[in-house]
């Protein structure tokens, strides 16, 4: 390749990063920044994540996100991985593989008007544990499009020969599948949990009233209402981190060398 | 083991009328097989005969719609295969990925719930028999193919079970690799003495591996018999081209043979065949003479348009007026070099009567 053709493939590529990642990059500077006021340096401190660990509505916010991820993302781990076994054994039907890239592809605030007119039809009461229900049905969309990728890649008269050596289709699922998938497993419940844990607009519909069923998105939200604080910033910075590691931790386990 | 002394050996498997329709389409029609302890059988055919869905009916896996499956006179059709006293060898070798060579191995003893140290002597053994036992802490991504074979051959074996069914086992492996395992399978056949049932769509390798073999087309058994059987009295014209080369020369059936142009090639009638039919002839049956022949051989005039060499023989293909395929004539090395062939020159092919085979068109 000609350098000039590299040197502008590199710049592009520099640019793009930098349009991805510098207001990110900007966000997390300010986290550390002394003065009250949000974009104006004046020397570096931590203040703001103590101020951050004071601040009780936060906190219980954080709790309730982490209560909602949790639970969410155990239940939609657990039934999207099996609804993956399923759609990948069966026979294809693309009407089913389209009813289950839905709660992927529709808006999000389309999901939540949905869930929120199904609860109040209901007569369902609302709180964290809607938001709990809310989250696994999209969350298992992900985990088993995750689960999928996995099992494609596997020949299934290995299913067939674990019988034909006398295992039952119980022990089978236990031995051979489950070991099998299980680094898509972990993947779907790591991108599942990141999911989780930013929502915003599911959350905010089907959350109860009061502070007993605000989630951190949420906090957040109500806070920057009255203007971005050096707070907010912080809060930022942890939600990102988390989120970042757990993704690339994801994207790490599901590489590793078990099968193909 | 003793090879049995009986004459009439005892019968593992029967099928009975077995028949499987998917969809409108009859994969096996009304099969009916005895497999005989201690035998190397192969269902040969070509492809969507119906072959490995017998195989899988044997197995368990796929259940017939009508007929029945008996393992030593009990009817087991309706067991699940996880219950059956018969193991199979997967196409693909369907090895856990995620499990040593050894735990592959130790994997059938451990749902039959055997104890550790059975499991550790036998799978021991089955690794020396195999030649795995340096690979036995290795995962069967870092096999070749070669040795992955082994190991699912291993994994089954080590079951010992009645029956042991291979799909396709050589399907995946070169050619020279594939010749060697081909005696390597019959000597373990004989060595251990239990019956295998090999489903192949390569003519040569029953020929070579198997005691008896069944030949399928559309969904039935059209003849069972031993190799030489097959080869040199093929009862129809499927199974006299399908397993080795065959010359055909199509006539009117006359008293004394198939009439093909002024002459008549003469043969042993079968029973039951009249108005048209086929002389057929192998290749190393033909002979190759620069005139009519004047004693009572077949006779053939042809002009020769190619020849091949192959070392030991030589092939020699020729346009005969009557044949839309060219008739092949395989000398041995020698009387190809006697005979001074070349390629334009006429020749009659002559043969025996005792080697015509007349078959129904």
């Amino acid at each position: 390749m000609p350098s000039v053709t590299r040197f502008w493939l590199g710049a592009h590529l520099r640019l793009v990063y930098l349009f991805l990642y510098a207001p990110i990059a900007v966000l997390m500077v300010l986290s550390f920044n002394r003065a009250g006021l949000p974009t104006v340096w004046s020397g570096f401190s931590v203040k703001w994540y103590g101020a951050l660990l004071d601040n009780k509505a936060i906190l219980s916010a954080a709790a309730n996100t982490l209560i909602v991820a949790v639970v969410s993302t155990f239940f939609a781990t657990l039934l999207g991985s099996l609804l993956a076994v399923g759609m990948e054994y069966r026979r294809r039907s693309p009407a089913l593989e389209a009813v289950l890239f839905a709660p992927m592809i529709i808006p999000d605030i389309v999901l939540a008007i949905a869930l929120l007119s199904f609860f109040t039809l209901l007569n369902f009461t609302l709180g964290l544990h809607s938001i709990i229900l809310s989250h696994v049905v999209f969350n298992i969309a992900f985990v088993c499009a995750v689960v999928r990728t996995r099992l494609r890649q596997f020949d299934w008269a290995v299913f067939e020969a674990s019988v034909d050596l006398g295992a039952s289709e119980v022990t089978t699922f236990r031995r051979i599948i489950l070991p099998m998938i299980l680094p898509g497993v972990l993947a779907g419940a790591m991108l599942a949990f990141t999911l989780s844990i930013d929502e915003f607009i599911i959350a905010f519909f089907t959350a109860g009233p009061g502070q007993s069923s605000t989630t951190l998105p949420m906090q957040i939200y109500s806070m920057i209402r009255f203007g971005v604080t050096p707070e907010i910033n912080a809060m930022a910075a942890v939600v990102m981190l988390v989120s970042f590691t757990l993704v690339l931790l994801a994207q790490r386990v599901n590489k590793g060398a078990v099968g193909v | 083991m003793n090879p049995s002394d009986t004459n009439a050996p005892r019968t593992v498997i029967a099928l009975q009328g077995i028949t499987k329709r998917f969809g409108e389409v009859v994969a096996v029609d009304a099969v009916d097989l005895d497999l005989a302890e201690n035998e190397f059988f192969a269902l040969l055919g070509p492809s969507g005969c119906g072959k490995t869905t017998l195989l899988r009916m044997i197995a368990g896996f796929a259940r017939p719609d009508a007929g029945r499956v008996l393992l030593d006179g009990q009817d087991m059709t309706a067991l699940r295969p996880n219950r059956r006293p018969v193991n199979l060898m997967f196409q693909s070798y369907a090895l856990f990925p995620h499990m040593t060579v050894a735990q592959n191995i130790a994997y059938g003893l451990e749902m039959e719930g055997c104890g550790r140290d059975e499991i550790a002597r036998r799978v021991g053994e089955m690794l020396e028999m195999t030649e795995l036992a340096g690979f036995r802490d290795r995962k069967p991504d870092s096999l070749s193919g070669g040795q992955r074979q082994r190991v699912a051959l291993a994994r089954a074996l080590v079951k010992r079970p009645r029956v042991l069914l291979l799909d396709e086992p050589l399907g995946a492996l070169d050619k020279k690799l594939r010749e060697q395992m081909q005696l390597e399978l019959k000597r373990m056949q004989h060595e251990i003495g239990i019956t295998f049932v090999i489903v192949t769509h390569d003519q040569e390798e029953a020929l070579v591996m198997a005691d008896r073999i069944a030949v399928l087309d559309t969904g039935r058994v059209v003849q069972i018999g031993s190799p030489r059987d097959l080869y040199e009295f093929p009862q129809s014209r499927f199974v006299a081209g399908f397993i080795g080369k065959m010359n055909f020369f199509a006539g009117r059936l006359t008293p004394r043979g198939v009439a093909f142009g002024d002459d008549v090639l003469a043969g042993a009638l079968p029973a039951g065949v009249s108005g048209n039919a086929v002389a057929a002839v192998r290749p190393e049956r033909l002979h190759l003479a620069a005139a009519r022949p004047d004693n009572d051989l077949n006779a053939v005039p042809g002009r020769i348009v190619d020849i091949a060499y192959h070392g030991q023989d030589v092939n020699l293909h020729l346009d005969v007026a009557g044949v839309a395929e060219r008739v092949l004539v395989r000398l041995p090395a020698g009387e190809a070099e006697r005979g001074d062939w070349r390629a334009g020159r006429q020749a009659w092919c002559c043969w025996a009567p005792d080697h015509t085979r007349i078959l129904a068109m």
